[in-house]
């Protein structure tokens, strides 16, 4: 039992997503639990797909981090919706339009850190400085809604699970062949691991981070795009929870922070768990401040029970 | 060209360098205040510097509060909530019952030092354990501040309305607080301890030095400067508002490394950081008021700003290890 614990440390996010679920559950008499699993659902994925893209980049190792991604998400939501203009026709353009932005801002965090060899915690944050001025000029007044079918398209749902919930839950399956059974993802666990060896050892760790902070952009352009189908329309701060949410989810996952270590289907446990943690106060009726203070206080406990790495010696 | 020579060439090379290095964050500051005198001679007065550092100050503060936390290798990101809790707790508690606002007070440098204590035993990361903080900090501001409000201690804004002779009072006030930071981490025993925690835990360990106490002690400091830098921002406010702090976690980070702060080995320089918030205080409005930007492009511009400074040290400190 400890051992299948230790190797599945995701096991404790779905668990505790379940408990948070239950409790909200019994609040209510059992009434909505199934709606509550739905709408936790559906919300989740946006947390996911940039989740996954934060975990790859904080396996990196110490330091490896993507503060840019709530501008990056803003963006993105922008680009995608102005470029569609509210015509179906558009919706592919407007997609592939918000993926090469989500690129660009990769692309551009990684030569901030590779070029001026700028930690990646300051770099991205200088770039998520220009990033966001970009949008608010870019996006200025604008308030463009997505054309109906995409809207339609993200709010689908198949008996009680919505369809993009399922595409998540099929990306997250493929990312997580491409961490244990692609080159590419076994030397981002290895890089984490020891860069020094990993350099050693003849991967190049150049092209391999240039592919993660690259991926991890992307994925936040896709976001944003998805993010404004759902909420029917982009705005500035689309992605302003997005930034701590992403790491928490990867953490409350059991993936390391300090890298080398990454766990895939505890992003989705990590994201359900919040999710459902907000909604569970939300029916209790809670104030902003208590819902705050709890949100706070628990994703404390939980990270203090579940504990850190062994102390290396 | 013999050996010797060029390699003390090469050493006097790399010693120029590090002197540059060292010398990086008054040089920003300077040229900061350079441009401003360029753009506006005007702005260059006792009045001018007063008005311009009106934020530096409680800026600085948290810059050094994120001091001490980068010092022990971890980062607080809770430090901005936490200021604007410690600013709405001074415009109610610390107004109205001034021993019940100062006893909790108290209570936020304790629960500092707690945190830390958690963080080094659980071997917790302190990016999540300070980022659920936050939550917590700015739950409990709206709380007690649902609404902005409140009113800080008549004592408080005098002590930041002085006007000093000659020289404005944001530059005595960071003046001494660098001071203070720098005695107590750079000239002290236990200072060297503290930093050591940071930079080689294991010798500290096996020196005799209790790590916890370390780390608890990193936490109680940030702590207490994070408390008087809430303190020091409602005395120029006047009032609170749960968010006013939010901005300060990523301008005290800013702020700790255009110091010539690293985010891993305990280096740190208290002057520096106190040069960076300054920096970071100056160039984020004054500067590009002058400069005529559009208020749409000055987050840019402070980001512009950040990566020309960090880049400027890249080269100088790659010289310098080569």
């Amino acid at each position: 039992m400890t051992g299948a614990l230790a190797a599945r440390p995701w096991i404790w996010s779905f668990l505790g997503a379940g408990v948070v679920w239950l409790a909200a559950a019994t609040f209510t008499g059992g009434h909505g639990a199934g709606g509550m699993l739905t709408a936790a659902l559906s919300l989740a994925v946006f947390t996911v797909i940039v989740g996954v893209g934060q975990m790859f980049v904080i396996t990196l190792g110490p330091g490896n981090v993507d503060l840019s991604l709530p501008a990056n998400i803003g963006l993105a939501s922008a680009v995608a919706m102005k470029t569609m203009g509210g015509d179906d026709s558009w919706v592919a353009v407007g997609l592939i339009a918000a993926l090469g932005c989500g690129l660009a801002v990769g692309v551009a965090n990684y030569l901030l850190i590779w070029a001026l060899r700028i930690p990646p915690i300051i770099a991205t944050l200088s770039a998520s400085f220009i990033i966001q001025s970009i949008d608010i000029s870019y996006g200025r007044g604008l308030q463009i809604k997505p054309p109906p079918g995409f809207a339609d398209f993200t709010n689908i749902e198949l008996v009680g699970v919505p369809l993009l919930a399922i595409l998540t839950a099929l990306f997250a399956v493929g990312a997580n062949v491409a961490l244990n059974r692609t080159i590419w993802g076994r030397s981002v666990l290895a890089i984490g691991q020891n860069i020094r060896a990993a350099r050693l050892a003849g991967i190049r760790v150049e092209p391999v981070r240039f592919r993660t902070y690259a991926l991890c952009g992307a994925l936040g352009g896709l976001d944003g795009a998805l993010l404004a189908g759902y909420f029917r329309g982009a705005n500035v701060d689309i992605g302003n929870e997005y930034l701590l949410a992403s790491i928490a989810v990867v953490v409350i996952g059991g993936t390391s922070v300090s890298g080398g270590k990454a766990n895939l289907p505890g992003v989705w446990g990590g994201a359900l768990f919040l999710v459902l943690l907000l909604t569970m106060l939300n029916t209790f009726g809670v104030s902003a401040g208590v819902r705050l203070l709890l949100t706070g206080l628990i994703i404390v406990a939980v990270i203090t029970a579940a504990g850190g790495e062994k102390r290396a010696r | 060209m013999s050996i010797a020579a060029s390699a003390s060439e090469l050493a006097s090379g790399a010693d120029l360098r590090r002197r540059l290095r060292a010398a990086l964050p008054a040089l920003s500051l300077a040229l900061v205040v350079a441009a401003i005198a360029w753009l506006n001679p005007r702005a260059i007065s006792y009045f001018g510097f007063t008005l311009m550092l009106n934020l530096a100050i409680p800026i600085a503060l948290a810059t050094v509060a994120q001091m001490f936390v980068i010092a022990g290798n971890d980062l607080d990101l809770s430090i901005g909530t936490f200021v604007g809790f410690v600013c709405c707790v001074s415009a109610t508690w610390l107004s109205e019952e001034p021993a019940l606002g100062a006893l909790a007070l108290l209570g936020c440098v304790a629960l500092y030092a707690a945190l830390g204590a958690l963080i080094y035993l659980r071997n917790l990361p302190s990016i999540v354990v300070t980022l659920g903080m936050s939550f917590v900090w700015q739950g409990l501001a709206i709380l007690l501040l649902p609404k902005p409000g409140g009113r800080a201690p008549a004592w408080l804004q005098a002590i930041m309305g002085v006007k000093p002779p000659f020289v404005p009072f944001p530059i005595v006030a960071a003046a001494l607080i660098a001071g203070i930071a720098w005695f107590g981490l750079m000239r002290t025993s236990y200072g060297a301890i503290l930093r050591g925690s940071g930079g080689n835990a294991v010798a500290i360990e096996r020196a005799g030095w209790s790590l916890l106490e370390a780390k608890a002690a990193l936490f109680a400091l940030a702590g207490l400067f994070g408390v008087l830098s809430g303190m020091a921002l409602v005395g120029i406010t006047t009032s609170a508002d749960a968010n006013i702090g939010n901005g300060y976690t990523l301008l005290s980070i800013a702020g700790v490394i255009l110091g010539g702060g690293e985010f891993v080995g305990g280096k740190v320089s208290p002057i520096g950081a106190v040069l960076g918030a300054l920096t970071m205080a100056m160039a984020a409005s004054p500067l590009l008021t002058f400069m005529r930007i559009p208020p749409d492009w000055q987050v840019a511009a402070n980001g512009a700003i950040l990566i020309i400074v960090l880049a400027a040290r890249v080269l100088i400190s790659r010289g310098a290890a080569r």
